[in-house]
């Protein structure tokens, strides 16, 4: 939040983010959609940053999308959010970072329910302790991994490479940021300013030199609404949902969408790829779209990682153009090489969206 | 059973259903209300009715199944409810009493049940690579297809651990591990709801 006149402004979206020593949760949808990200995670905070964080093998989904479908009774999913601080209590860490905005929903969820009705706490520890003889005791602290990202942004931008600026006329790239709607919309003082003004990632993206585009439906929600997508035919809710985001932001020409919830960042990508097939429809000049990041993949090139390594081949809308943007020396033939240098092949064109 | 009394017992109804004064603007900026004919307005007057036929309507009905569950009517109401809980609630209830096997939307809860809770109880994970294919998902377009192709040589590339052991993107979550959360699901009740969804949905449960 910013500092006026001495100042501070709504003191009570000052996020308490924990400086060290974490316990990472993991989150279904990107270990699938964009596997490199959260492993590029853990590489900028050990490598870049110098912190502790501990990746256990033993943790679960946290049920989240289950949940939310309407498919699971409360009590499964807070009796698996308890095995998950357990784990993390065996581990030794008391500070829990989950990499999915509805994990971290549901786990801010869980422990104000415990709060609020503090018998759904004892019959929780109980029915832990039946299924799996397990006890716990709750985080001192729990943040998104990208609270933990803006947390380190000027250090971040210290050790920058490349800037969030046109290589070749020097302005600052033009930023759409979106936030999932669990980071901040279910608890607002949960998030880094609110529901309404985040800073999480508009902190990134003016900390490493780019601009932020406001537009009219900034807030409103990519469209995943779980079983509105799960369900083949109700889909037409999701993409209805992203190409009324989509059609308000085109007039301020982004350069590229960036957004810290794991189902937006594959929506905003992948409905385009749909739009452009059925409607010929794409929201860039060139044809190409607008790519879509996840907020380590900004850090990564902002960061000088090598943009295959990090698995930015894996989006449908191609991210060369922001590249060439940032003056990024990439080699376009290693797109396409697997782990060993070998081609793999390429994958399929779209029709109507242009890959580079 | 009086459903309003049932209804009172879930927690996400407490925290939900404070004094509605039928303002609108839930309705006003939820995204299942631009696309459907949906209305969470009225599905919070109702609750607040406490009219049990009403009730029993909306558990029969589609409505409650239209929403998305983003939460955004519970940062917006200007009196503290939260129509998001109120549907999960109704939800939860509407599953109880076999009454989500009366409409349309509502039967889809089968399809759920066998997409997501399965492949958890299977895999630890609401989805997984293997499971997700272009048939069922379009959307996911040919870099899909061509990810699937090479995942074992790209997930080396960029980190993970591919249905191995230990920690990583992607790898297997051990036996031990899937032990204790069968068990969970035993114990708080998801695996008698899954059954009972699944009975509903056949008839053998009515």
């Amino acid at each position: 939040m910013e500092k006026r006149n001495d100042r501070v402004l709504w003191p009570e979206y000052q996020k308490n983010i924990a400086g060290d020593h974490y316990y990472f949760a993991r989150s279904c949808i990107r270990q699938n959609f964009f596997p490199g990200s959260e492993e590029l995670f853990l590489r900028i905070l050990k490598e870049v940053l110098g912190l502790d964080i501990f990746d256990d093998a033993h943790q679960t989904t946290c049920t989240g999308i289950a949940y939310h479908s309407g498919i699971l009774p409360v009590e499964t999913t807070m009796t698996v959010v308890a095995r998950q601080f357990s784990l993390m209590n065996d581990a030794g860490y008391r500070n829990f970072v989950p990499s999915c905005v509805t994990s971290f929903g549901i786990y801010t969820e869980m422990v104000e329910t415990w709060q609020h009705f503090p018998d759904t706490l004892e019959k929780t520890k109980a029915q832990l302790k039946a299924a799996t003889g397990r006890s716990f005791r709750l985080p001192e602290n729990i943040a998104h991994t990208s609270d933990i990202i803006y947390k380190f942004r000027d250090e971040i931008a210290a050790k920058a490479k490349y800037r969030l600026v046109n290589a070749r006329t020097g302005k600052p790239l033009k930023v759409v940021e979106h936030i999932g709607c669990h980071y901040a919309k279910i608890f607002p003082a949960k998030g880094v300013g609110g529901a309404e003004f985040p800073r999480v990632l508009s902190g990134m993206i003016e900390a490493w030199g780019g601009e932020v585009i406001d537009y009219p439906e900034r807030r409103h929600c990519c469209g995943f609404g779980f079983r509105n997508y799960i369900i083949k035919e109700n889909r037409g809710y999701s993409i209805s949902n992203t190409k009324r985001k989509l059609d308000s932001m085109e007039p301020y020409h982004p350069d590229f969408i960036v957004a810290n919830c794991p189902g937006c960042t594959f929506f905003l990508d992948r409905w385009q790829y749909v739009l452009a097939e059925m409607e010929g429809k794409t929201y860039d000049t060139e044809g190409y779209g607008i790519p879509v990041l996840t907020y380590e993949e900004m850090a990564g090139l902002v960061l000088g990682y090598d943009p295959w390594e990090i698995g930015m081949q894996l989006h449908q809308v191609s991210v060369d153009s922001l590249l060439d943007k940032m003056g990024i020396g990439y080699k376009s033939g290693e797109k396409y090489l697997g782990a060993s240098k070998e081609f793999i092949g390429e994958p399929e064109k779209p029709s109507v969206l242009k890959v580079k | 059973m009086k459903l309003s009394e049932e209804l009172r017992k879930d927690v996400r109804f407490s925290e939900g259903m404070k004094a509605c004064i039928n303002c609108g603007t839930c309705t006003a900026i939820c995204p299942a209300a631009h696309f459907y004919d949906y209305d969470p307005r009225l599905i919070a007057i109702t609750v607040q009715s406490g009219d049990e036929k009403e009730l029993e309507k909306l558990l029969k009905g589609d409505t409650i199944w239209y929403c998305g569950e983003c939460l955004s009517c519970k940062t917006r109401c200007p009196r503290g409810n939260t129509p998001g809980y109120i549907v999960q609630a109704l939800r939860n209830l509407s599953i109880k009493t076999g009454y989500f096997s009366f409409s349309e939307r509502g039967r889809q809860q089968v399809r759920v049940k066998r997409i997501v809770g399965e492949n958890i109880l299977k895999r630890g994970y609401c989805f997984y690579i293997d499971e997700i294919n272009t048939t069922d998902h379009p959307e996911q377009g040919p870099i899909w297809d061509w990810y699937r192709k090479n995942a074992v040589s790209i997930l080396e590339k960029t980190g993970g651990n591919y249905k191995a052991e230990g920690p990583g993107t992607l790898r297997d979550i051990q036996p031990s591990d899937m032990e204790e959360l069968h068990r969970i699901f035993a114990e708080t009740g998801a695996i008698e709801q899954f059954n009972a969804i699944e009975d509903y949905c056949d008839g053998k449960k009515k």
